[in-house]
């Protein structure tokens, strides 16, 4: 069973991205296990004098949670056209170092939501981008959730097809994984 | 005009001396020529009659630019994804040459999991006797790929809009080889 690391970029108590990746762990079923982060609120501001062992210990266990899991879901909103900053802080933190960090070859991918028409498109490109750049293997996958608040119901996804393609991206994510760990073990 | 049938090398196996060779890729990068090479390398040419074949192959994982972090963002999936594709390969049967030096070598390129034709072209020097009591040539060949045809499409945008990065990658192989003292 895959393993994924739900990390939601928002972080209000009734973050529609929290939801998302809620009902992306009802969808998983028998393809893998999503398990939600829920520390990103206490990663301190990212700065170079403070990156040396031990590291925080709120960095070290997101570093953590990364490095066990065989891949990561994103859902992130859009502030001004991009990444919320403390999502962008944690990864500038997990991304160092660049050469060695545990996103590296790590197969993520980033579905988002937004009150407004356009479902964080434009912040799930941003976060592909970021995620590219420090070496994971991201998805070719976009999940815009437009108008996320008519979208859920107490919480819960009311919404089938953003249901079926929250499994669609979670049984792509398992079958990266999959892939991943069979070439290791043939090597 | 030679009437004896044209062959790159005398007949035998040919093994490559890594030491000596290099493998080299530039790109048009912002204002300028971005360089790189591989450190590990491996060929082997082999003459057979008026049959020749070529076999190259790179370790991806050697990529060498000179710098750590970017070393490492071009073996990630962003471009070679070494731990997926972990070797470049060339392989060729279709050898010719002018009869001055030139030859022009049509074969398989895989990179990145993805095989095209391509003709490299170049120069290979008649044997020469080293120091060392064994028969070496020496065969500098290039070649032009469109990177995206292999799926490296990596890119990030001028303020104008133009890509920063172009598509044509010119790979540069400086090969020496010496003839294995066993019969072939």
């Amino acid at each position: 069973m895959t393993r994924i690391l739900g990390i939601s970029g928002s972080l209000r108590r009734d973050s529609h991205n929290t939801s998302l990746l809620r009902a992306a762990a009802e969808a998983a079923g028998p393809n893998g296990e999503l398990e939600l982060y829920d520390g990103l609120k206490e990663i301190p501001p990212f700065d170079e004098d403070d990156d040396v062992h031990p590291r925080p210990p709120s960095v070290a266990r997101l570093n953590e949670a990364i490095k066990s899991a065989d891949a990561v879901l994103f859902s992130t909103p859009e502030y001004n056209s991009s990444i919320p900053g403390q999502l962008k802080n944690a990864i500038d933190w997990v991304s160092r170092p660049v050469a060695t960090n545990v996103l590296r070859n790590k197969p993520v991918a980033v579905v988002g939501a937004s009150t407004g028409g356009f479902g964080a498109v434009w912040a799930q490109a941003e976060l592909r981008k970021v995620l590219a750049a420090l070496g994971a293997r991201v998805l070719d996958i976009e999940l815009p959730v437009p108008h996320a608040h008519t979208r859920f119901e107490n919480g819960g996804l009311t919404d089938d097809e953003i249901r079926a393609r929250l499994e669609e991206t979670i049984e792509s994510l398992a079958d990266e994984a999959r892939e991943r760990e069979e070439q290791k073990a043939a090597v | 005009m030679n009437s004896a049938i044209l062959t790159i090398a005398p007949a035998g196996t040919w093994n490559l001396d890594s030491i000596h060779s290099r493998v080299d890729f530039e790109v048009s990068y912002l204002a300028g020529t971005f360089k790189g090479h591989f450190n590990e390398i491996g060929a082997q040419l082999t003459v057979d009659g008026d049959r020749a074949s070529l076999e190259g192959t790179t370790n991806v994982a050697s990529i060498d630019v000179n710098e750590e972090n970017l070393t490492a963002h071009l073996q990630s999936p962003d471009f070679f994804d070494v731990e997926r594709y972990p070797e470049l390969r060339f392989t060729a049967e279709d050898i010719s040459l002018d009869g001055d030096g030139q030859v022009a070598v049509r074969g398989e390129l895989t990179i990145k999991g993805i095989t095209k034709q391509v003709t490299v072209v170049g120069t290979v020097t008649a044997p020469i006797a080293d120091p060392y009591g064994t028969e070496r040539i020496g065969l500098n060949l290039s070649t032009t790929i469109d990177r995206t045809n292999f799926g490296i499409n990596w890119n990030n945008p001028l303020p104008s809009g133009e890509p920063s990065l172009a598509n044509d990658v010119t790979v540069i192989a400086e090969l020496q080889f010496v003839k294995s003292g066993e019969e072939s």
